[in-house]
């Protein structure tokens, strides 16, 4: 056992309350009606607003058409995280796969191309991309918001990594068993990669979840619209004397946040109990 | 299921050219343990791999029971193998692993269970059944690998260094088991290591690999006794056999400037050979020994040495301390001649009387 180090423990301490003030005061600030807000600034004090605020920004109809509610949005914003996790998985996994275990001429310079080319960010080939959807008539539909991103560099180089590190006799082996390609993958592979497979799907839902500017691109109905283009269109609305309602973006981002926060604990666990018992 | 396994002609080149196999022929008949046995790539686990089917094969057959098998893949081969790090599925129980393989080829349920309850009454892993790889010793997941062989019911058994990740005691006590197990079940095995004492101890035949060629197949003290070549006289025995340069004169063989008997050959170079058991002190006259150092073993001792400049080695009981000069000497029958340019073992380069008077129980030396 270590010795309790005081010193250790204020850098710790101090560097969670670096991190978690912001949050905090995001949380207590919602509390507080928006023209207080307005007039003194961020509260770090409870206030008396909060169940109605956040009532309010779930159930409220809001938007141009008056039709989405704080509920709504959520839910889209689901959509996308969760189909952007599952869909990356999937894609990512196959393609790995494909790259790892079948000899195919050009192989190796195939998966650098795929690597550079979705090395870049979305922004940098976003036009051609919305270019392509538009005239596929994808725009403002769900497939159209998440297909054209389910490419993932990033998850087919980490299977591509780990499918390599999966020893060759597991393969043999399961070849004597006879298993062809398919039950190999299903019963050996995706069984072995469960920990790795939490990791990216921490990463890919919260990166689907926090997609900004393809949703507003892709969909101008408002029955598409995500929590993060809500709490932008609550800040929009600096027209004549009317103040932005500050308390219900600070609802909405508090709310925005806890999904994330339950996928990555959740599968936190997993992950960890993942690498503990793998015995490799 | 009965099957003998037939090798012709084998061989295995990779892409780069490099030769890994060549020309390899074994007949193998029905529920004979062959192992095979080399120093590290000597091709051995290539050819293993080639009948498994896990390698390609550049030319020959390999044939299983009455099927060449060269263009089916493992699963259809008959076969099962025991690998070195017994690659079971980590994610699954024993039992899992062990019916794995079974549910992929469709067998029922029941016939499964009963096949799983009895290999692992047999290699007594009942208690174990339901636990994870991970939770297991090296020991009982090697168990595990065979059992998953076992439950396979196959033609053939191939073992790849199945015991090279145990330490020295359990390495004993599987060898034993799995001798005791493949008699039990009378099948084919086909059993790679590089270890020779486990080669002698569980071949019924061994075929010994250099350079992905044979040097010599035959039964364990028959390859012990008469080696075909410097290469197996060196690799099988341990301590390993003495080689030695020696020269026939006029029909005697001289070593060490020592005539040490009369052989049946003109005069040439040979590779004389003698096992260190087979090497005798003498009071005087025999060879002229010069004492480097002992190697304690308990109930027997390795005396290093020179004879001239020759390293020399031989094996005495324990006792008392040994003078720094010693003289040996070895019986005729003990000799292995070899050819000094090929290795090859001369036949019978033994003289003819000398072989009778051998027989007759007189000392070669005197």
């Amino acid at each position: 056992m270590r010795r309790f180090r005081p010193l250790d423990h204020l850098i710790l301490l101090l560097g969670a309350a670096f991190l978690l003030a912001p949050v905090l005061m995001a949380f207590l600030s919602s509390t507080h009606a928006a023209a207080d807000i307005h007039m003194n600034g961020l509260y770090l004090t409870p206030g008396t607003e909060g169940l109605a605020t956040y009532k309010k920004v779930l159930t409220q109809k809001g938007g141009f058409t008056g039709e989405v509610t704080g509920a709504r949005m959520a839910l889209n914003s689901l959509i996308l995280g969760l189909g952007f996790a599952l869909g990356k998985l999937i894609v990512s996994m196959l393609a790995a796969y494909g790259l790892v275990y079948f000899r195919f001429r050009f192989a190796t310079p195939i998966f650098w191309g795929i690597f550079t080319t979705l090395l870049l960010p979305l922004e940098v080939r976003i036009m051609p991309s919305y270019q392509v959807m538009s005239q596929l008539g994808a725009l403002n539909t769900t497939w159209g918001l998440i297909v054209p991103l389910l490419a993932s560099a990033t998850g087919t180089f980490y299977f591509r990594q780990f499918f390599k590190s999966v020893p060759d006799e597991l393969l043999e082996a399961a070849r004597i068993d006879g298993a062809g390609p398919w039950r190999f993958f299903a019963g050996i592979l995706v069984p072995l990669s469960r920990p790795m497979m939490a990791a990216i799907f921490i990463i890919m839902f919260v990166y689907g979840w926090n997609q900004y500017l393809w949703p507003m691109l892709m969909t101008t109905d408002e029955r598409f619209f995500t929590l993060m283009r809500g709490i932008k269109t609550i800040l929009q609305v600096w027209v004549g004397s009317q103040i932005p309602d500050y308390n219900e973006a600070f609802a909405l981002a508090v709310l925005a946040m806890l999904p994330p926060l339950g996928v990555v604990i959740v599968f936190q666990r997993l992950f960890v109990k993942g690498l503990t018992e793998s015995d490799k | 299921m009965m099957a003998a396994l037939t090798l012709e002609s084998l061989g295995k080149t990779y892409a780069g050219g490099t030769t890994a196999v060549s020309d390899v022929s074994l007949a193998v008949a029905d529920g004979e343990f062959i192992v095979l046995v080399g120093p590290s790539g000597c091709g051995k686990s290539t050819l293993l791999r080639m009948v498994a089917g896990l390698e390609e094969i550049s030319t020959g057959t390999v044939t299983i029971g009455d099927r060449v098998v060269n263009r089916l893949e493992p699963a259809e081969r008959d076969i099962a193998m025991v690998f070195q790090n017994y690659a079971l599925y980590p994610h699954m129980t024993v039992r899992e692993n062990m019916s794995w393989g079974l549910r992929n080829r469709r067998i029922p349920a029941a016939e499964i269970a009963a096949r799983v309850e009895e290999a692992a009454r047999m290699l007594e892993l009942q208690a174990h059944l339901d636990r994870k790889p991970r939770a297991l010793s090296g020991g009982q997941r090697q168990r595990v690998a065979m059992g998953r062989a076992i439950t396979r019911q196959p033609a053939a058994f191939l073992f790849d260094e199945p015991l090279s990740n145990l330490d020295a005691k359990l390495r004993v006590t599987m060898r034993g088991e799995i001798r005791k197990l493949q008699k039990r079940l009378g099948t084919t095995a086909l059993y790679v290591t590089h270890d020779q004492l486990e080669a002698m101890t569980l071949a019924d035949r061994l075929v010994v690999l250099n350079g992905g060629k044979i040097e010599q197949v035959g039964r364990p003290l028959e390859v012990y006794h008469r080696p075909a070549s410097t290469f197996v006289a060196a690799f099988i025995g341990a301590p390993a056999m003495n080689l030695m340069d020696a020269r026939i004169e006029a029909g005697r063989l001289m070593l060490a400037g020592v005539d040490l008997g009369a052989v049946d050959s003109g005069p040439r170079m040979v590779t004389l050979g003698i096992r260190a058991e087979d090497l005798r002190l003498r009071a005087a006259g025999g060879l002229p020994f010069r004492l480097d150092g002992i190697e304690e073993l308990g109930a027997t001792r390795l005396v290093h040495g020179f004879l001239e400049d020759q390293p020399l080695c031989l094996s005495l009981p324990s006792g008392a301390d040994l003078p720094a000069g010693l003289h040996l000497g070895a019986d005729p029958a003990a000799w292995h001649l070899f050819d000094t340019l090929t290795g090859k073992r001369l036949p019978s380069a033994l003289h003819p009387a000398a072989r009778s008077r051998i027989a007759a129980g007189a000392d070669p030396l005197s």
